[in-house]
């Protein structure tokens, strides 16, 4: 089985689907010739030619309401929004449209577009190349939301995606885009929509996280494991639908919880699901759940190391999290 | 006969005149040449009922909103002539996307009266489910796309849906209806600028009926007409009078022949009125002049439509008055009909949110279940 890293992952992904379905269309700024920015669609105007792999003006509007427009008549059009943090010119046709187009018609009507975007800190992108706006999307109904940490997980959700029939935001964590390597099947297969992935298991505390956050999570588990904390890891791959069972069965289980995530911490995705294992787990809880996040500041250029919840800080909220009394 | 109301604007003929005083303004050439109205007489007359069931149906849905039986309209009074003549150039296999006045193309294009008036009572009748307000029909099956009232939005996807009609090789075309509102928004700069790179085939109708709710056309754009925006765009733009039906025709069709042969877009602004209010919600009398009023319904283009088919030898006032009450009593029936429907089942409330159910809103159906027993 080949090594790949993530961003080979994306591109073999769509490399392959592209092959298989010729309603499949790329489209974005800089996606054609050049490859993208990050190379995530390098070859691709090579081997599908200008009318599916189409560079498009800079206008994120434009691309998502166009591949909407697509999408309606039956093309699979996958757009790349260069960084998330360009997603706003957009955020419109993705609120309005996108997300309630098969609700408005009656079901008459979808527009089942993947958006492909790179998210989160890690390259010295300061305040406007480092976001994490997933929490944004999540909360709005009809979409789903994805977010692979490896490989692996990358190719196979990627195509899970390609092939149902609801509009997907698919977060790549750029941070670990070159990073994260790992063996990736040649051929066909899938990773489900909806299923997370307990990396390791353990009996102390459940550690929920997803994206980049899973490798800084990682090694804090792994010092952890070394003094004696038995940690349950668990990486979401879909943000939503959520696996609602399998964090609810591994809060039972532990009693413990720290959630993971790059994105500010007010209205984040971790006080979601927070109060989703309080209403279902009170019981089995120990502790109170602990968020250990991005700071409720915009994202800094500098201290960008400081600002993301890295292995010594997650270290400590486990720590802390698994050592309380009430 | 028409020829003043047409003017085309490109590149070469909208340079300002102005402070170039030794050049006289260019004339624009007369869009006549394409011959007058192509419409046959049955054509003619065909569009002529179309925009009358169109006014009926406006007529009663208005005073329906005033005997509080449904909760808001908007109408296309005063522009059936800019929304008719321009659906009809259409075939059966394009695509419309319309704003807020033109469900009277889905009518036209075979969407049937029962639902789209249970569009307006939001019942089961309704083939959206209820889900939208009043005026926002949507249907498959005359490619009639849902308008989800933030405006501009269509734009981009009117454009959308003729690139990939393109890129699969279909000659389909698609239509997108705004409002010189509309021409203010980020989606029409973006849906032009698009259609533009892409040459894709998609026939943009404007209808300036000269007001945004309360604020006139010149507060919307310094530019001297909304066709002339189109010469930005590397694309042809037409201004035409929006209230004679074989002017737009004529304007609306050529568009959609040059798109069908893989020309690419147009603009097509109908200059036109919104003879009535903004929509049910609304009291123009507060930011309008009614002197003004009066003015455009001297020209009202069915009263026009009208008065040029008798002047053809096609029809007199015996058959109009006939045909009014045709209309009428099917428009009541198809009320009656509606009406009676029952409001959409409980359950279809968490539908088509997802192609499968999401296990949140099964649970939140559930819910909703156990509370409304
Ligand atoms: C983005 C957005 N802003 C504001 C509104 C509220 N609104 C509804 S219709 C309208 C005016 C639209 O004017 P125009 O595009 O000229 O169309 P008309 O109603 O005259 O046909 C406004 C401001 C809206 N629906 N969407």
């Amino acid at each position: 089985m080949p090594t790949l890293n993530l961003l080979q992952a994306v591109n073999d992904a769509l490399r392959l689907e592209m092959r298989r379905d010729s309603n499949v269309v790329v489209l974005g700024e800089d996606v054609g010739k050049f490859g993208g920015v990050f190379r995530a669609t390098a070859g691709l105007y090579e081997e599908f030619g200008p009318d599916r792999v189409i560079d498009t003006p800079l206008a994120e509007g434009g691309i998502i309401g166009t591949a909407i427009g697509m999408a309606l008549y039956g093309l699979k059009p996958v757009p790349e929004i260069q960084f998330s943090d360009f997603i706003y010119p957009a955020f419109d046709q993705i609120v309005s449209e996108l997300s309630k187009m098969r609700y408005r018609s009656g079901g008459q009507y979808t527009a089942p577009v993947v958006i492909r975007t790179p998210y989160g800190g890690g390259i010295k992108g300061g305040l406007y190349h480092s976001q994490s706006p997933e929490a944004l999307f999540i909360h709005q109904a009809g979409l789903k939301v994805v977010s692979p940490s490896n490989p692996y997980d990358a190719k196979g959700l990627l195509l899970s995606c390609l092939r149902q029939n609801d509009p997907v935001l698919f977060f790549e964590p750029k941070r670990v885009y070159r990073a994260a390597k790992g063996e990736v099947p040649e051929g066909d297969y899938e990773v489900p929509l909806g299923k997370c992935a307990v990396l390791r298991e353990g009996t102390d505390v459940t550690v929920i996280t997803y994206g980049a956050m899973v490798h800084e999570a990682s090694i804090a588990v792994d010092q952890l494991a070394e003094a004696g904390t038995s940690c349950e890891l668990i990486d979401l791959r879909t943000l939503w639908p959520l696996d609602i069972e399998g964090i609810t069965a591994s809060a039972h289980k532990t009693g413990r919880v720290v959630i993971v995530h790059e994105a500010p911490r007010t209205c984040g995705f971790g006080a979601e699901i927070s109060a989703l294992l309080q209403e279902r787990c009170f019981t089995s809880l120990c502790a109170p759940i602990r968020r250990v996040t991005g700071f409720d500041t915009p994202f800094p250029y500098t201290l960008d190391e400081e600002y993301l919840p890295l292995a010594p800080r997650i270290r400590r909220g486990i720590e802390e999290t698994v050592s309380y009394e009430a | 006969m028409i020829s003043p109301a047409v003017s085309r604007a490109n590149g070469k003929h909208h340079g300002k005149a102005k402070g170039r005083a030794a050049r006289p303004k260019p004339k624009a050439p007369a869009l006549r040449a394409v011959k007058p109205g192509g419409l046959s007489n049955a054509q003619l007359l065909e569009v002529y009922r179309a925009m009358m069931r169109i006014r009926v149906l406006d007529d009663r849905m208005i005073t329906l909103q005033r005997q509080g039986r449904v909760g808001f309209y908007g109408a296309c009074t005063g522009q059936e002539a800019a929304t008719i003549a321009s659906g009809y150039a259409l075939r059966p296999g394009d695509w419309v996307f319309q704003a807020l006045r033109e469900q009277g193309v889905a009518l036209m294009r075979g969407l049937p009266l029962v639902p789209l008036i249970a569009q307006v009572f939001g019942n089961s009748g309704d083939l959206t489910k209820g889900r939208q307000m009043p005026s926002h029909p949507a249907s498959r099956a005359v490619n009639h796309v849902s308008w989800s009232s933030v405006i501009g939005t269509q734009l981009p996807h009117a454009v959308g849906v003729a690139w990939a009609a393109k890129l699969k090789g279909h000659d389909t075309v698609a239509m997108a209806f705004l409002g010189d509102g509309a021409t203010s928004s980020n989606d029409f700069h973006v849906a032009m600028n698009f259609a533009g790179v892409f040459k894709v085939p998609v026939v943009f109708v404007c209808q300036n009926n000269h007001w945004s709710i309360s604020v006139p056309t010149k507060n919307q754009t310094a530019s001297e007409s909304i066709a002339v925006k189109a010469t930005a765009y590397g694309m042809p733009g037409v201004k035409v009078d929006g209230n004679d039906v074989e002017a737009v025709y004529a304007a609306v069709s050529d568009a959609v022949s040059r798109a069908r042969a893989g020309q690419g877009a147009t603009l097509v602004e109908c200059e036109t009125y919104r003879m009535g209010a903004h929509s049910t919600s609304d009291d123009p009398t507060r930011y309008r002049d009614q002197n003004e009023v009066e003015e455009w319904k001297k020209r009202d283009p069915i009263q026009r439509a009208f008065k040029r088919l008798q002047s053809l030898g096609a029809w007199d006032a015996q058959r109009d008055e006939e045909l009014r009450a045709e209309l009428l009593e099917e428009v009541n029936a198809a009320i009656k009909a509606a009406e009676a429907l029952p409001a959409p089942a409980l359950d279809t409330l968490f539908d088509d949110v997802y192609e499968h159910e999401t296990w949140n809103l099964a649970e939140q159906r559930a819910e909703l279940k156990a509370a409304s027993r």
